[in-house]
C-alpha cells in the first residue's frame, strides 16, 4: 500500500482538445465567459437523466471500501486517485448547488463553488480514471466511479474543456470510420497482405473479405486489429476459425471499428452515433450474425449497450429495433463475442488444434475491465472467465493463473483504458499498470510464464509499450486468437 | 403539560414530518429518474429472482463491502445489525399491546447496544488511525458519528445507570401517535436521547444516510444482465428512434 502523496500526480494532464476538434463532433470549441453556469445547468441535466448518477453521488458514506482498489491510486499514492476521492471532486460541487445542507453549510459538507480550479483538478483527474469499475465490485452501494468519470468529462465537453486524445478519435470514426483514421483502400490493401501471408504460412486460401454483401456474418473489430502488433495477429486468427468452420463473414469498411469511444466521454448522443454505424453496415450487407473481435470497452458497448442504442439484440417490439432484428438469426445470440463463437466450435469439436505448437508458449490470462465487470459470454453469469480461458486450454498446454485478487472480477485494469491512452499521459499509464505488472511478476518468476493473453486491442496497445518499464519484453503480451491462429490447422479434417 | 413537554411533542412531529416527507421525496426522486443503459456490475445474475438475491445479499450481508474490507465490514455490519435490534426493541414504546416478537426480542436489544456502540466507536476510530480514510473525512462524516455515538451512549445511560420512568415515556409517545398528548418525564439523560434522535430523523433524507434508500437503486446493483435478451429503453433515449 503506497502512503499517501497529496498532489503526485498534478503534472498529469492530457492535451484539451482544440477549436477545430471540438467543434467537429458538436462541442464548444473553447471554454468561454460564463460557462460556470453551463456547467452546472449541465450537471443537472444529467442529474435528470442518469439514476446512477443522482443515487451514487447521494449515497456514498465515506467508508473508505474503495480506498485501496484503484490501479492508478496503488501506482501513484495521489490520494484525489482514491475512487471516493474521485468522486469528492464532483460530489462537492453537486453538494453546494442540488442540495439544502450544501446550500446552507457548505464548509461542513466539504461543498464548493464551481470555478477554475475545480474544473482543472476535474480535467487532471477525471482524466486520470480508465472507467475500469473495479471500485463498483467493491463499493457496498455499487457506486461506480466510471458513472462520476462519464459524467465529469460530459460536463467538462459541453463547456469546451474536451480531451484531444478521445475527441480526436470520435471525429475520425464519422469522417473516415475507424479510430485510426485507415480508409477504405488501405483496408482493402491490408487485407489482401493478410491473405497472402496466411496463405505463404500455411498453404490454404483463407479469407479476409471486406463488404461482401450476402455474407452470413459481419465481424466488427477494433482497427488497430488491421495493422498493429500483436492485434493482427488475431484477426488473422479470426479468419482461420471462420474458415475452418466454413462460415462466410465480412469486415465492413462503413463500421470498420468495434471500439466506441463515445462511451469515454460519457455522451450518449456520440455513443448512440457510433453505434449506429454498426446497423447501417448490417442492413447494408444483409448480414444474419453479428460477431465482435477482441476488444474490452467495445464489447461492453456491444453487448450491454448495442440493443439500447441500435436495436441489435432481441426482445425489443419497437418498430426501430424489429427492423434488424427480423434480418438476423436469433439462433445466435445477437451481437456474439468472437470468443463465444470460437468456443462453441470447439465444445462441437469443429475444430482441428494442434496444441504443442503453443508449447513455446507458458501462458497467462489477464481479464479485461471492460470484459470482466461489464459484460458476460455464454448463458452463465462469469462466462466472459471461463470461456476465453477454456479455448486457450483447448489450443495450449502451459497455463498459469495470476493471483486471484489480481483476476476475473478483481482484475486490474491495465492501466491504459478509458481513453488514457495517449502518449502524454505514459507516466500515469507506466504507474497504473503496476498492480498488473507485480502479479505478473510473480508468475513470470514462479511458473516462468512468458505469454500473457489478452482480449482487448487497448491492453495489448498499453502492455506493449509498459511492459519494458518493468523488465519484460514487448512481445509478451498477445491475443486469446493469436494463440488460436498457432493451434489450428487448416484444410480437411484429419 | 411542561414546555419541555411542547416542545418535544412539536419537535417529534417536526421531525417525523421531515423525514416522512424528505426521503419519501428522495426515493420518488430516484425512482423517476430513468437508468439509459444497463450497467450492472458482472457477473451478475441474469433474471429478477437473481437480482432480489443479490440485493438480499448486498442489504444483510454487506457482501461486497466483506469482499472489501474485513476491519470495516466488521464494525459497518455489528454496528447496522445492533442498530436493527435496537430498533426493533424500542418498538415497545410505540404499540400498546406490545407484540410478542418485540417482547421476545428485548433481551437481545438491550445487549445490542453495546454492540452497536462498538461498532461505531471501530468506525470513528478508523477516521483518525487510517490515513486514506482520514484524507477523505469531512466533518459531517465526524458528526454523524458523534450523533449516532451519542444516541446509543445516552440510551445506555438511560437503561443502566440512570433510569427513567419508561412507562411514562411510552405514554407520551402512544399520546403524540393518538394525538392525545401526555408529559414527557422531566430527565436530562432522556431529553439529550430524544433530541439527538429528532435531530438525526431531520437530517437523515439531506445526509449520506441516503444511502439506505439508495443502495437498492443502485443500477450496478439491481440490474439483470440480460440486454442481449431485452431491450432496454429510457424514455428520453427512445425518442432518438424514430428520428431514424
Amino acid at each position: 500500500m503506497p502512503a499517501l502523496q497529496p498532489g503526485a500526480m498534478e503534472a498529469s494532464k492530457p492535451y484539451v482538445a482544440s477549436d477545430k476538434i471540438n467543434t467537429a463532433i458538436g462541442f464548444p470549441g473553447e471554454l468561454t465567459e460564463g460557462w460556470e453556469g453551463r456547467a452546472i445547468g449541465r450537471m443537472g441535466e444529467l442529474l435528470r437523466k442518469y439514476r446512477s448518477l443522482k443515487v451514487y453521488l447521494d449515497a456514498c458514506v465515506h467508508c473508505g471500501a474503495c480506498t485501496d482498489k484503484c490501479h492508478y491510486f496503488l501506482g501513484t499514492g495521489d490520494p484525489k486517485n482514491m475512487p471516493v476521492a474521485r468522486q469528492d471532486l464532483m460530489r462537492s460541487v453537486y453538494r453546494r448547488y442540488f442540495t439544502l445542507p450544501g446550500k446552507l453549510f457548505p464548509k461542513l459538507v466539504g461543498a464548493r463553488d464551481m470555478t477554475r480550479e475545480v474544473l482543472d483538478e476535474w480535467y487532471l483527474y477525471y482524466n486520470q480514471c480508465s472507467e475500469c469499475r473495479r471500485c463498483s465490485v467493491f463499493c457496498p452501494y455499487g457506486i461506480d466511479t466510471a458513472e462520476i468519470t462519464m459524467a465529469g468529462r460530459e460536463i467538462m465537453d459541453s463547456v469546451g474543456m474536451g480531451q484531444k486524445y478521445s475527441n480526436e478519435i470520435i471525429g475520425k470514426v464519422h469522417r473516415i470510420g475507424n479510430n485510426l483514421g485507415l480508409p477504405g483502400p488501405a483496408l482493402e490493401d491490408t487485407l489482401l497482405g493478410l491473405e497472402e501471408d496466411v496463405k505463404e504460412e500455411t498453404g490454404v486460401d483463407v479469407r479476409y473479405p471486406l463488404d461482401e454483401k450476402g455474407a452470413e456474418v459481419l465481424l466488427v473489430t477494433p482497427s488497430a486489429d488491421f495493422f498493429a502488433e500483436p492485434h493482427v495477429e488475431s484477426l488473422i486468427g479470426y479468419g482461420k476459425v471462420f474458415h475452418a468452420a466454413g462460415v462466410s463473414w465480412t469486415l465492413s469498411s462503413h463500421a470498420s471499428e468495434a471500439g466506441n469511444f463515445g462511451m469515454f466521454i460519457g455522451n450518449y448522443e456520440q455513443l448512440r452515433k457510433i453505434a449506429m454505424r454498426i446497423r447501417e453496415a448490417a442492413l447494408d450487407l444483409g448480414v444474419k450474425r453479428i460477431v465482435v473481435g477482441e476488444c474490452g470497452h467495445a464489447w461492453r458497448v456491444a453487448y450491454s449497450f448495442w440493443n439500447t442504442l441500435a436495436g441489435i439484440g432481441a426482445g425489443a417490439d419497437d418498430p426501430f429495433a424489429v427492423q434488424l432484428q427480423s434480418q438476423l438469426d436469433h439462433r445466435y445470440p445477437q451481437p456474439q463475442h468472437i470468443c463465444e463463437f470460437t468456443y462453441d466450435l470447439i465444445q462441437r469439436g469443429a475444430l482441428t488444434l494442434d496444441k504443442e505448437a503453443n508449447d513455446h508458449r507458458i501462458i497467462t490470462y489477464h481479464d479485461s475491465c471492460n470484459v470482466a465487470r461489464a459484460s458476460r459470454m455464454g448463458d452463465r453469469p462469469g462466462g466472459q472467465f471461463d470461456i476465453p480461458r477454456a479455448i486457450i486450454r483447448a489450443v495450449a498446454n502451459n497455463f498459469h493463473e495470476m493471483d486471484p485478487d489480481t483476476t476475473r472480477e478483481k482484475t486490474f485494469c491495465c492501466g491504459g483504458g478509458g481513453g488514457l491512452l495517449t502518449d502524454e499521459l505514459l507516466d500515469l499509464r507506466v504507474k497504473g499498470a503496476l498492480p498488473r505488472m507485480e502479479a505478473l511478476k510473480k508468475v513470470a518468476d514462479g511458473n516462468k510464464v512468458n505469454f500473457m493473453a489478452t482480449i482487448c486491442a487497448i491492453c495489448k496497445a498499453q502492455f506493449t509499450k509498459v511492459l519494458p518499464f518493468y523488465g519484460f519484453k514487448m512481445s509478451m503480451v498477445g491475443g486469446v486468437h493469436q494463440l488460436v491462429s498457432t493451434a489450428i490447422r487448416l484444410g480437411p479434417k484429419q | 403539560m411542561t414546555v419541555a413537554s411542547t416542545l418535544y411533542a412539536l419537535l417529534f412531529y417536526a421531525a417525523t414530518l421531515i423525514l416522512v416527507v424528505g426521503l419519501g421525496y428522495k426515493i420518488f426522486d430516484f425512482a423517476r429518474t430513468p437508468a439509459p443503459l444497463k450497467i450492472p456490475t458482472t457477473p451478475a445474475p441474469t433474471t429478477r429472482t437473481g437480482v432480489a438475491l443479490r440485493m438480499a445479499r448486498e442489504v444483510v450481508l454487506f457482501e461486497s463491502l466483506f469482499k472489501s474490507n474485513l476491519w470495516i465490514w466488521i464494525f459497518g455490519w455489528l454496528f447496522h445489525m445492533a442498530l436493527f435490534l435496537v430498533l426493533a426493541r424500542h418498538l415497545r414504546y410505540f404499540t400498546e399491546p406490545v407484540w410478542t416478537w418485540v417482547a421476545l426480542v428485548q433481551p437481545f436489544g438491550t445487549y445490542a447496544g453495546f454492540a452497536m456502540a462498538a461498532g461505531l466507536a471501530g468506525l470513528w476510530a478508523r477516521r483518525f488511525l487510517v490515513p486514506r480514510i482520514k484524507y477523505i473525512s469531512t466533518p459531517s462524516d465526524h458528526l454523524m458519528l458523534a450523533l449516532l455515538l451519542g444516541i446509543g451512549v445516552s440510551g445506555l445511560a438511560l437503561r443502566f445507570l440512570s433510569h427513567t420512568d419508561i412507562v411514562g415515556v411510552k405514554a407520551f409517545f402512544l399520546g403524540l401517535m393518538r394525538f392525545d398528548w401526555q408529559p414527557l418525564p422531566d430527565h436530562p439523560a432522556l431529553y439529550v436521547h430524544l433530541f439527538l434522535v429528532a435531530s438525526l430523523m431531520i437530517v437523515f433524507p439531506f445526509s449520506k444516510l441516503l444511502h439506505a434508500p439508495g443502495v437498492f437503486f443502485s443500477p450496478s446493483r439491481n440490474q439483470a444482465d440480460d440486454p442481449r435478451e431485452r431491450r432496454h429503453v429510457a424514455a428520453w433515449a427512445a425518442q432518438f428512434d424514430a428520428k431514424n
